[in-house]
């Protein structure tokens, strides 16, 4: 028989509802096992097992009253750090937020506790979702890969995709500017979902770049990826660029018959630079899709090439102009003894924030100041154009798109890399950003013992299609083993 | 494009962040790499592109002019390094 903690998130609420198990029992389980494995993984940077616990009596109290169960009734869910919530630590794993407290919820979070999830703590992450390797972190603690305690999670989600990996809650939920929820899912082996931006509201998640962040979950299959977006999606009066777009029931969608569905491959992410292990798993994954009764088209998306650079004029500049509100003055860490204001936000800043974070602070004022807004600024936001017209076109031909997600499986935690060979691990997992479309990652294959995911992109507000196709693929993998 | 070490600098004052010695040579390093490539941007004719600013252009979405509950001045100050009697507290500033 399973243990608790290896099973999922629906089966959880399933076994919840029916009385097999309480959620005591399930949180209880969930603490045993962070205890049992954080020491080594670290994806936690604070837990709150008192509340979770007492939380979880509330719906087991619920449970034997007969009374009705929210979606996520009794479910263990960890937050990335980068989101605030009431009393508790919201740091976004940087020193200039050291103390900082939740004063409200973020809607991501009030939606979770509405729909019964019961939050276990906060995850460790990239400084403000600055990276793809979770070392950017300001808390004295690396996360590392479950499957190679020498390897990279990935990041900037890190926390949150090893929380599902090593099997320490059901649902995690990240953050994703360029790909910081897709690519950890890969390298950890789970599943991970961007949805279209506007999707999910943003409220209470800590700004990096606001035309490109998107909130989104980790779980261990598509199908409890469908389930937590159920729960995620829909319109927000506290944040206007979430779109009033109906909320459709993602499980209805998953039947496995994926018959017919025009699954488009760009070769444009088919480069040199892929990784054979990489493309093997890829590879075979296309085959299981022509196997279900798909129809594969090649298909162009001719400026894939200048997403990556656009991406790093545009979420620098956004950057840049977010992180001005960190000044040592309302909140967050102030240097002592200023002698004046100025020295005041320059040396609290200059103390708070860390290299990455300052490198994209200074990227993104040099891009937007006077003399280069043009030349840089514009300039992206013009090529930004051209890229979401790729997606525009190809669109018109298929239904879902299908390409890796990273060049290669997780590197080495001492693998030493400049920030633009850091740059170059979202080549695949930015033009989604950028264009505002879902994508997910699913696991698909392992390359020398490390897990290697597919991407699946679809047209804005198209999760339907990507969680079908991927939840028929899923099914497909699993028969095999 | 290549910035010089003066320019860095003065990217530095505008977002208000000071470096020591060996930070502004790595930096300097740093940046330089990331312009070189970006500036490959430079290579596509953008002349009778549209910028875009945001993905979703349905337009700016409204909601009443309601009144709601909102954060008490005690939550706010909540989270600041010093505030009094409702205030934040910063140095002084008067006559520079």
């Amino acid at each position: 028989m399973k243990k608790i903690y290896e099973l999922t998130a629906f089966e959880i609420k399933e076994k919840i509802a029916n009385k097999e198990l309480t959620s005591e029992e399930v949180v209880t389980a969930i603490f045993d096992r962070i205890e049992e494995t954080d020491g080594e993984i670290g994806s936690f940077v604070s837990l709150r097992k008192d509340k979770a616990l007492a939380e979880a009596r509330i719906i087991d109290e619920k449970v034997k009253n007969g009374e009705q169960l929210g979606a996520l009734a009794g479910i263990p869910v960890a937050i990335k750090d980068n989101m605030v919530s009431i009393g508790e630590p919201s740091q976004s794993a940087s020193k200039i937020l050291e103390g900082y407290e939740g004063i409200y919820d973020a809607t991501v979070v009030q939606k979770l506790k509405d729909a019964g999830a019961i939050i276990i703590g906060k995850t460790n992450m990239d400084e403000f979702a600055m990276g793809s390797t979770t070392t950017t972190s300001i808390y004295e603690k690396t996360t590392k890969n479950p499957w190679d305690l020498e390897r990279v999670p990935g990041g900037s989600s890190g926390g949150a995709a090893t929380s599902v990996a090593a099997e320490q809650c059901f649902i995690s939920l990240g953050s994703d500017t360029g790909g910081s929820i897709r690519q950890p899912a890969s390298f950890c082996g789970v599943v991970g979902l961007k949805p279209t931006y506007g999707r999910i509201s943003r409220y209470g998640l800590m700004a990096f770049s606001s035309s490109l962040d998107q909130i989104g979950p980790f779980t261990k299959t598509v199908k409890d990826s469908a389930l937590a977006l159920n729960i995620l999606a829909g319109s927000d009066d506290y944040d206007s660029t979430v779109e009033d777009v109906e909320v459709p029931n993602y499980l209805d969608y998953l039947t496995g018959d994926i018959k017919g569905m025009k699954i488009g491959v760009p070769k444009e992410y088919f480069i040199e630079g892929l990784n054979s292990g990489v493309k093997k798993v890829v590879d075979e994954a296309l085959e299981v899709f022509k196997s279900l009764g798909a129809e594969i088209v090649e298909i162009s998306l001719p400026h894939t090439k200048y997403a990556a650079p656009t991406y790093y004029v545009l979420a620098p500049a956004e950057a840049s102009s977010n992180l001005a509100r960190f000044d040592g003055v309302r909140y967050g860490h102030r240097t002592k003894n200023p002698k004046n204001i100025d020295e005041l936000y320059t040396k609290s800043r200059s103390e708070g924030f860390g290299d990455e974070v300052k490198r994209r602070i200074m990227i993104g004022t040099y891009v937007l100041s006077a003399g280069f807004f043009d030349a840089y600024f514009k300039k992206a936001q013009k090529v930004r154009r051209l890229i979401k017209n790729d997606f525009d076109r190809a669109f018109e031909q298929v239904d879902i798109i299908f390409t890796p997600v990273t060049p290669g499986p997780a590197f080495r935690l001492d693998a030493k890399k400049t920030p633009v060979e850091l740059y170059l691990e979202d080549i695949f997992t930015i033009p989604a950003n950028l264009a505002g479309i879902p994508g997910i990652s699913i696991p698909a294959g392992e390359t020398d013992g490390l897990p290697v995911g597919i991407q699946l992109l679809g047209r804005a507000f198209g999760e339907k299609d990507i969680l079908k196709a991927g939840d028929a693929f899923e099914k497909a993998i699993k028969e095999r083993v | 494009m290549s910035l010089t070490r003066e320019e860095v600098l003065s990217v530095a004052k505008l977002a208000r962040l000071e470096f020591n010695e060996e930070e502004i040579q790595r930096f300097q390093a740093d940046l330089n790499n990331i312009l070189d490539y970006i500036d490959v941007l430079g290579e596509i004719n953008t002349d009778n592109v549209e910028p875009l600013v945001q993905v979703n252009e349905s337009g700016v979405k409204l909601r009443e002019d309601v009144i709601r509950k909102s954060l008490t001045a005690e939550e706010a100050m909540k989270n600041a390094p010093a505030s009094q009697d409702g205030a934040l507290i910063v140095p002084k500033v008067v006559g520079e």
